[in-house]
């Protein structure tokens, strides 16, 4: 391993000879350090330590022969975001050296080659010096920042090169050039940003990370600064860091609907695709669109920026106006490209992608699996990587439904509950209801009448009850996650994360994540999302693509209800614009055993 | 070494960057107040151009509350209707009141009132070394209500442009500002360069590289002279908006009468002197072959004309001619005021 020596004494002489350029450049006259004010060198005190201290967050990438970059640590355990474009030529396996002097092996994780953003993760330690991301939205015109990365890749002793500068402008918009490269709501930056600097942090006054420095207007000089710099929001890494961790080949999201703007200013749905989400919400060409995601939309760019720091697939409010009226809806973004096309983009002119490309078997998550033409994956990273259609590095899918499943059992005790789950209680109207959740079947007992569904067969032929989408097989999926784990249900990966409220976008920039299984199963598709604590707190499931799925959300009951731990206080159940029903359970049973199908009376909780 | 050299550029970096920490009595606001304050005097200007190398967007400054608007003379003004976009995203079809050739500045209204302007003031210059800020539409990357771009600096010099783009030279040869931060963009030229107090001290120059050494110029029009040549083209003292281009001057004002203009560059020979005239004074004769008007080189009648024209009047004309085989020079005193046709 690489260890130059380390910090010589040596403050005085370059604080002496930096004095002397500076004069002589703007022909300041020298100071006496005596007649500088304290609060003057406590401030360059404060800057110095913290500009050192984010140093050590710095990452500098090689890529071998094909060039490299720069990087930033933003966990412990040494998961660090870049560039897509860094890392593309590289492969899978990449050195990265620290401020501590030291080379450390990395894995690729994850890309969001739209974004032009990848995750990777340094190995060896799980103590890395890493950095806090910012509220970006918070950054204004004129803010203090500084770059530290690996410019012309001059950090042969891992040292970061520090440029400073001020921010330049915010919300940036940068049309893909030539590729499906997008710059949206970047902050631009007059400190010098190099190539080489690419991945590396932009950092505020306080040393956290506003941004990943990506890209830089070049013109008649070459690729060099000419004090234009853009990097990508903290606020947008954030909302794609759950996907990149879980190993994805991560999209961006559409609309589904384009916008133009109109001779008085107002920005018009131009053109809208009847298989949106946004149209069977309600949607209509020409309708005036107010704002996205709780952020306002006065310009095509705005939208253009709010939409490009979304991944595909969540779900955000959007406010439109028609004839003086105005409307919120939840709309469901639909992701940009095909998985084939971001395939191709990240197979690109690299040779080490073409590798990672699709691959057929969707149960290839083992090593050993790729495809003959794969070389020996490094030693460092052996048993760290595992290709699969759709996705970066499906190694880390695992990690992270691994993480999920761990916090699944932990808060469901299913032992003993093997058998028929029954629930009971009354619906906001105050009509009783009846749930029966088996191996075999579902059951649900309504004023209106009985459904049932066979829980052995597809799920997708008859969803149940009628109105409602799917909540029995929602249910009956439920079940069989809490009692069989994640592994065991179907195709089931980790999604990533969404908002766990998406009305309060834009109310807090940085809104409370929650991670979200994906499974195929039994003919149905659907999405699980999952508290930090264990608890399954909604989920979408869906019958068939394009369709509206049905949403089920299950509240935490109140600790007075005396219900078992792991079971709802309530149920709301909506499907497309209507809510199908509300369910406020008040007993729960759980026979132990399979066996037992004959009907118990409801009534006498259990734990 | 590299390690060392990396220590000493960040701190020069941080020494000459605006310290944000300085004590309150130093800076009258933090820079992001200046700026937002700033930033609405300057618009985004959209006229001709659009082909490689030649963008159709350049930065302005408002200079009155009734909507007048000071910018570079460039093709981008070469357009039936140049559109000014505001800092609010207001559109204003922009009409052009003048020009001046020889600082290159032009004068557009876009009407209105009460809007934000600029105090143009024939100040003098700031000291080197004075912290500035830098606004304009660079890269044309701020659109609708999107603010301009601000970049940060020093003043680093204080000299005589001495500037050309291809074979395009500048007329103008006063002093500008030299800064230390990248201007040189497309889109630039026009833009605001203020003090951290948001007081106009300059206005940033074209895309021009130093005739000698062939670098791209980061530099200002101090703020003085834009006010001259504003005073200037407002008053009518200079040319008219038919004439965006250089005037072309006619030598029959100093006396000096060329072969008949058949070609397309015709040869500029003296064909003949009027009596008593500059040229005659100055020892012109006919069948003197004009090589260069105040040391450039010209190739015909034309470029005489126009080498000329590009002059300030009252500026000193020295042609020089060859005559029987000997390079001559030959002083022809100040320019006289416009007695050119375009």
């Amino acid at each position: 391993m690489y260890r130059p020596s380390r910090r010589p004494a040596r403050r005085q002489p370059t604080l002496s000879v930096a004095l002397a350029v500076a004069s002589s450049l703007a022909g300041i006259a020298i100071v006496q350090a005596q007649d500088v004010a304290a609060s003057v060198r406590q401030a360059e005190r404060t800057r110095v330590t913290t500009i050192a201290k984010a140093s050590q967050a710095a990452v500098a990438i090689f890529a071998g022969d094909a060039g490299g970059g720069s990087g930033v640590l933003v966990s412990p355990d040494g998961y660090a975001l870049t560039n897509f474009h860094v890392v593309q030529p590289a492969g899978v396996a990449m050195k990265c050296g620290l401020a501590d002097g030291r080379l450390y092996d990395a894995v690729l994780v994850g890309l969001d080659p739209t974004g032009d953003v990848a995750l990777v993760k340094l190995l060896g330690r799980d103590d890395f010096p890493f950095a806090e991301l910012a509220d970006s939205d918070l950054v204004e015109v004129g803010d203090f920042c500084f770059a530290a990365g690996n410019p012309f890749l001059l950090a042969t002793d891992f040292q970061p090169s520090i440029s400073a500068g001020i921010v330049s402008g915010v919300h940036r918009y940068q049309f893909p050039a030539g590729t499906i490269l997008e710059y949206a709501d970047c902050l631009q930056v007059d400190a010098a940003i190099n190539p080489g600097n690419s991945g590396g942090a932009l950092f505020d006054a306080r040393g956290h990370v506003i941004g990943v420095n990506g890209r830089a207007s070049f013109e008649k000089r070459g690729r060099v600064n000419v004090g234009v710099g853009y990097a990508i929001s903290a606020n947008q890494l954030r909302n794609f860091l759950g996907f990149l961790k879980g190993g994805r080949l991560v999209d961006h999201a559409t609309l589904g609907a384009t916008v133009a703007t109109a001779e008085d200013g107002r920005v018009m749905v131009s053109d809208i695709l009847e298989s949106s989400d946004a149209y069977r919400r309600g949607l209509r060409y020409d309708d005036e669109i107010v704002s996205l995601a709780g952020r306002n939309v006065r310009t095509v760019n705005a939208f253009k920026n709010v939409l490009g720091t979304l991944p595909a697939g969540w779900r955000v409010p959007l406010v439109f106006r028609r004839g003086g009226r105005r409307m919120e809806i939840l709309v469901r973004l639909a992701g940009v490209h095909r998985q084939a096309e971001l395939a191709k983009v990240v197979a690109g002119e690299n040779p080490a992608g073409k590798e990672r490309g699709p691959d057929e078997s969707p149960e290839s998550d083992k090593e050993g699996e790729r495809k003959e033409a794969m070389p020996p994956l490094p030693e460092a990273i052996r048993g760290l990587y595992a290709s699969r259609s759709g996705f970066t590095n499906h190694h880390f899918n695992l990690v992270e439904r691994d993480r999920v499943a761990l916090a699944l059992a932990r808060r469901a005790d299913v032992g003993g509950r093997r058998g028929t789950w029954r629930l009971a209680g009354r619906l906001a109207s105050g009509e009783p209801f009846r749930i029966e959740l088996s191996d075999t079947k579902g059951v649900i007992d309504l004023p209106t009448g009985t459904s049932t569904v066979d829980a052995t067969g597809e799920l997708d032929a008859n969803p149940s009850p009628p109105g409602s989408g799917g909540m029995l097989a929602a249910l009956l999926l439920w079940r069989r996650l809490l009692l069989d784990g994640p592994q065991q249900l179907g195709r089931t990966d980790y999604w990533g994360t969404q908002p766990l409220d998406p009305m309060a976008l834009g109310e807090f920039s940085s809104p409370v994540m929650i991670d979200v299984l994906e499974t195929a199963v039994a003919g149905i598709e659907a999405h699980v999302a999952v508290a930090a604590d264990g608890a399954v707190t909604r989920i979408d499931l869906w019958t068939a693509p394009d369709a509206d799925p049905c949403e089920v959300v299950l509240a935490s009951p109140a600790p007075a209800a005396g219900l078992a731990d792991g079971v709802p206080g309530r149920i709301d159940v909506r499907h497309g614009d209507k809510a199908f029903g509300t369910f406020i359970i008040e007993e729960t049973v759980f026979d132990p055993e399979p066996a037992e199908r004959e009907a118990v009376p409801a009534g006498g909780g259990t734990s | 070494m590299r390690v060392l050299t990396a220590a000493v550029a960040m701190v020069v970096g941080f020494s000459l960057s605006p310290a944000f920490t300085l004590a309150p009595s130093a800076v009258a606001a933090a820079p992001g107040e200046t700026i937002a304050a700033a930033a609405r005097k300057v618009v985004k200007l959209y006229g001709a151009g659009g082909v490689r190398g030649l963008e159709a967007y350049q930065s302005g400054i408002l200079v009155s509350p009734d909507g007048r608007i000071v910018t570079v003379m460039s093709t981008v003004l070469d357009a039936d209707e140049v559109t000014c976009v505001l800092d609010d995203g207001r559109r204003y079809p922009a009409t052009l009141v003048g020009v001046d050739p020889r600082r290159e500045l032009a004068v557009l209204s876009i009407g209105g009132e009460d809007l934000p302007a600029f105090v143009l003031d024939e100040a003098d210059p700031v000291p080197l070394g004075t912290r500035i800020l830098a606004l304009s539409n660079l890269f044309g990357v701020a659109v609708g209500d999107e603010r301009v771009s601000a970049q940060h600096g020093v003043i680093a010099g204080l000299v005589p442009l001495e500037a050309r783009r291809g074979a395009y030279e500048a007329p103008y040869r006063g002093d500008v500002y030299i800064l230390d931060c990248t201007t040189n963009n497309p889109g630039s030229p026009g833009g605001a360069l203020v003090d951290w107090r948001g007081r106009l001290v300059g206005m940033l120059g074209k895309e021009l590289r130093a005739t000698s050494t062939g670098v791209w110029l980061n530099y200002a029009l101090p703020v003085a002279e834009v006010a001259r040549g504003a005073s200037e083209i407002v008053s009518g003292a200079v040319s008219q908006p038919a004439s965006a281009a250089v005037v072309a001057f006619d030598p029959a004002a100093i006396g000096v009468v060329f072969v008949p203009d058949v070609l397309d560059k015709t040869p500029p020979f003296i064909e003949s002197t009027r009596v008593g005239s500059a040229a005659a004074k100055a020892g012109l004769v006919p069948d003197d072959l004009v090589v260069a008007v105040n040391g450039r080189a010209v190739s015909s009648r034309s470029a005489v004309r126009e080498a000329v024209g590009r002059l300030g009047n009252g500026d000193p004309v020295r042609l020089t001619v060859i005559r029987g085989g000997a390079i001559v020079e030959c002083d022809l005193g100040p320019k006289p005021p416009a007695a050119g046709t375009p």
